[in-house]
């Protein structure tokens, strides 16, 4: 259907968030000149500091959709929020609505015509013209949520995101649990990467402790079809699937009809617990602030190019310099046992030890071992997923 | 497969349940576009006319508790846009197809705005009501007994319309506006007034639909959530003949589309869901090229033309 891409029409609203009182705070900090580093909460280059994004007084953040989706992007411009928090002395550009074209470019040359020179480019289909963008202002930084640059990834751009499989396999371990029929439905969009691994990590979570469990997977077509969402949710709750999961935009839909059918939830993108309060399990949540708050001071510090943050830069549990997982366990359910939570906190406790959920034997569908006993799957491997697990039903479209 | 299909009990029971479920919303718009085209003006910006139906309800749901309260909302909100409709093309001669896509634009543009702060909340909204006796009869309770009270409205809207279209004296003159609108004026009715009257009607009737889409069937609201119902209710008249019994059959057709490609994927049949995705848009295409011809001579004579 042609009209799937009017979702992001051009409706670009300039969401700028000067904030008067932040500007006031930064003057404040200028005019404190040596004491800049000891203003509380003020986020300033030291002198001395070199490298791209040095100085930076001004981040522009671009956003997909819309920043009250309740979801993703939600999420994201939390984040932004949550920086601002830590960085009072910074200002914060906003554009939401940009579409995953050159229009991203735009968005991107508006922000630092109002002075940016930190942009986070927050959808995944951006990658290329903040790469490119990159190439052509050595000085300022790119900062690109999800997807992988090729390497060599530039001085001053890189991707970062958040191992998200770990908290959907803590998921899966909470519905392995609570299924009584040993059925798990999954209602997924397309079958990109990223949704494999959440379909893949969920399975085998549930399957950790509960051997018989299997995941039935709907593919709608569509990151948000609710009518679409409707059909696949009734499918599998007729099948006998009593927990639904899912990786889709708009998430109210499938929960709705889960809780009305008596059968458990475990969330995607943003605690939606009020929307089940008998069948919510637990989800999975976004927590960007300290990752964005960590990257803008590393940049400001003048410690990012060649550093921990300049390359394809994925943060799980186990986490990186004391920088918590953007990824975070929704609250539980009421009906959620105390030894569940038990087995999910040992399992966070093994992640947080470096432990990867995808670690062998792993066989696909066909029975073909994936990943060997013992072996931990590599990032590269992660990001190039591309097969669903044994006991998983449902073929990949295409 | 299809042995497998059809022998299997309750693989064909949840196909026929969500043809009914999921195509309820679409019959409620098909029934008035049926209206509308029998008065001589098609509405194409139907889809947009059920968005907003959609956001009415939903938000009325919300606000006041009353999922009924926002089924009124929606009628009001759809047969207000269908107003400026009728406003451009009978009164002031506007294209039928440019004024219809500017107002489903207008529409989305609307709806997103004004939605934006509703995607997040929680409504009651209408659930499944399964009717005593009726609703244990094996296949068919489940078919059609099962369901929110919009699906039961429906159920006697289609015979409604058709007795009001072709018995009663206001569907003469709709028809007459759509035929013949010049022995309308000469009858002493103004046929402006009889169309803008259908069109409205119409879009009541796809605000309707947009309700059903929203406070029954996913108790969700967000932006374009129509996802093409809209069209596909368009073309269905064409596929019904302009005849409101035929619209269901077209309808549940489509609503079966939908959950069948769902219900094949859950049981790991090998399917392409971007091929079932096309099937209603095919299936419309296959109906056009084979039947257009004979078709058209249901078609309402001065369908399209203004006055």
């Amino acid at each position: 259907m042609t009209l799937g891409t009017m979702r992001y029409a051009p409706r670009r609203r300039l969401t700028l968030s000067l904030m008067v009182v932040a500007a006031t705070v930064a003057l404040a900090s200028w005019s404190g000149a040596g004491s800049a580093k000891s203003l509380a909460g003020g986020c300033v280059s030291p002198a001395g500091a070199k490298g791209p994004g040095v100085g930076a007084s001004t981040i522009g953040f671009i956003y997909v959709g819309s920043t009250s989706d309740f979801g993703y992007n939600e999420a994201a411009h939390a984040g932004a929020m949550a920086l601002k928090q830590a960085c009072p002395n910074l200002k914060i550009l906003e554009e939401d609505s940009i579409p995953e074209t050159s229009d991203m470019v735009t968005a991107a040359q508006q922000e630092m015509g109002e002075g940016a020179k930190i942009i986070f480019s927050t959808s995944y289909g951006y990658k290329d013209y903040a790469v490119t963008l990159a190439k052509e202002n050595p000085n300022d930084v790119y900062l690109q949520q999800g997807n992988f640059i090729t390497p060599p990834v530039p001085k001053n751009a890189n991707t970062y995101f958040g191992n998200v499989y770990e908290t959907v396999y803590m998921g899966g371990i909470a519905a392995g649990e609570a299924t009584k029929t040993d059925k798990l439905g999954f209602v997924a969009a397309f079958p990109i990467p990223q949704t494999l691994l959440n379909i893949d990590a969920f399975e085998l979570g549930a399957e950790s402790v509960n051997p018989k469990v299997k995941t039935y997977v709907v593919f709608t077509g569509s990151w948000c079809d609710p009518g679409k969402q409707a059909a696949a949710a009734a499918s599998l709750l007729q099948e006998g699937a009593d927990v639904l999961s899912q990786h889709q935009d708009c998430t109210g839909t499938v929960i709705k009809a889960a809780e009305a059918a008596h059968a458990y939830t475990v969330g995607y993108h943003y605690d939606a617990e009020s929307l089940a309060p008998k069948g919510w399990l637990t989800g999975s949540d976004w927590s960007w602030g300290p990752l964005y708050t960590a990257m803008v001071k590393s940049i400001l510090d003048g410690k990012f190019s060649g550093g921990m943050f300049d390359t394809n830069y994925s943060l799980g549990y186990a986490g990186g310099s004391g920088i918590p997982s953007p990824m975070v366990l929704a609250p539980f359910g009421p009906s959620v046992a105390a030894s569940t939570k038990a087995k999910i906190a040992a399992v966070k406790a093994k992640i947080l030890g470096g432990w990867s959920p995808f670690t062998g034997p792993i066989y696909n569908q066909a029975g073909k071992l994936e990943i060997p006993a013992g072996k931990a799957a590599t990032a590269a491997q992660l990001a190039a997923l591309s097969y669903l697990v044994k006991n998983v039903v449902g073929t990949l479209p295409g | 497969m299809l042995g497998t299909i059809l022998g299997s009990n309750t693989l064909l029971v949840t196909v026929l349940a969500g043809a009914v479920a999921g195509g309820t919303s679409i019959l409620y718009a098909a029934l008035g576009e049926v209206i509308a085209e029998r008065s001589g003006v098609i509405n194409v910006g139907t889809e947009g006319t059920m968005l907003v139906g959609c956001l009415a309800a939903f938000v009325v749901d919300v606000e006041t508790g009353h999922a009924w309260l926002g089924v009124l909302a929606a009628a009001f909100a759809g047969a207000g846009l269908a107003a400026v409709h009728a406003f451009m093309v009978v009164y002031r001669g506007a294209s039928q197809l440019a004024t219809g896509l500017a107002l489903l634009f207008l529409a989305l543009g609307i709806t997103s705005l004004y939605g934006e702060n509703y995607v997040s909340s929680n409504i009651t909204g209408f659930l499944s009501y399964k009717v005593p006796l009726l609703g244990s009869i094996p296949v068919l309770g489940p078919m059609l007994f099962d369901h929110d009270p919009l699906v039961y409205v429906s159920y006697g809207l289609a015979p409604a319309t058709w007795w009001f279209l072709f018995r009663s004296r206001w569907g003469l003159l709709i028809r007459t506006a759509g035929e013949r609108p010049e022995a309308l004026r000469a009858y002493g009715i103004s046929p402006a007034s009889v169309r803008s009257a259908a069109v409205m009607l119409g879009g009541a009737f796809a605000g309707v639909g947009g309700a059903q889409l929203s406070t029954a069937l996913t108790l969700t609201w967000s932006e374009d959530m129509t996802a093409g119902r809209g069209f596909i209710a368009v073309a269905l008249v064409i596929f019904a003949g302009w005849n409101p019994l035929r619209a269901v059959v077209g309808a549940y057709l489509f609503g079966g589309a939908i959950q069948l490609g769902a219900v094949l994927q859950v049981h790991g049949y090998q399917i392409n869901q971007f091929v079932l995705d096309a099937l209603p848009y095919v299936l419309t295409l296959a109906v056009l090229a084979v039947l257009e011809r004979r078709q058209n001579q249901f078609a309402p004579e001065a369908l399209g033309q203004n006055l």
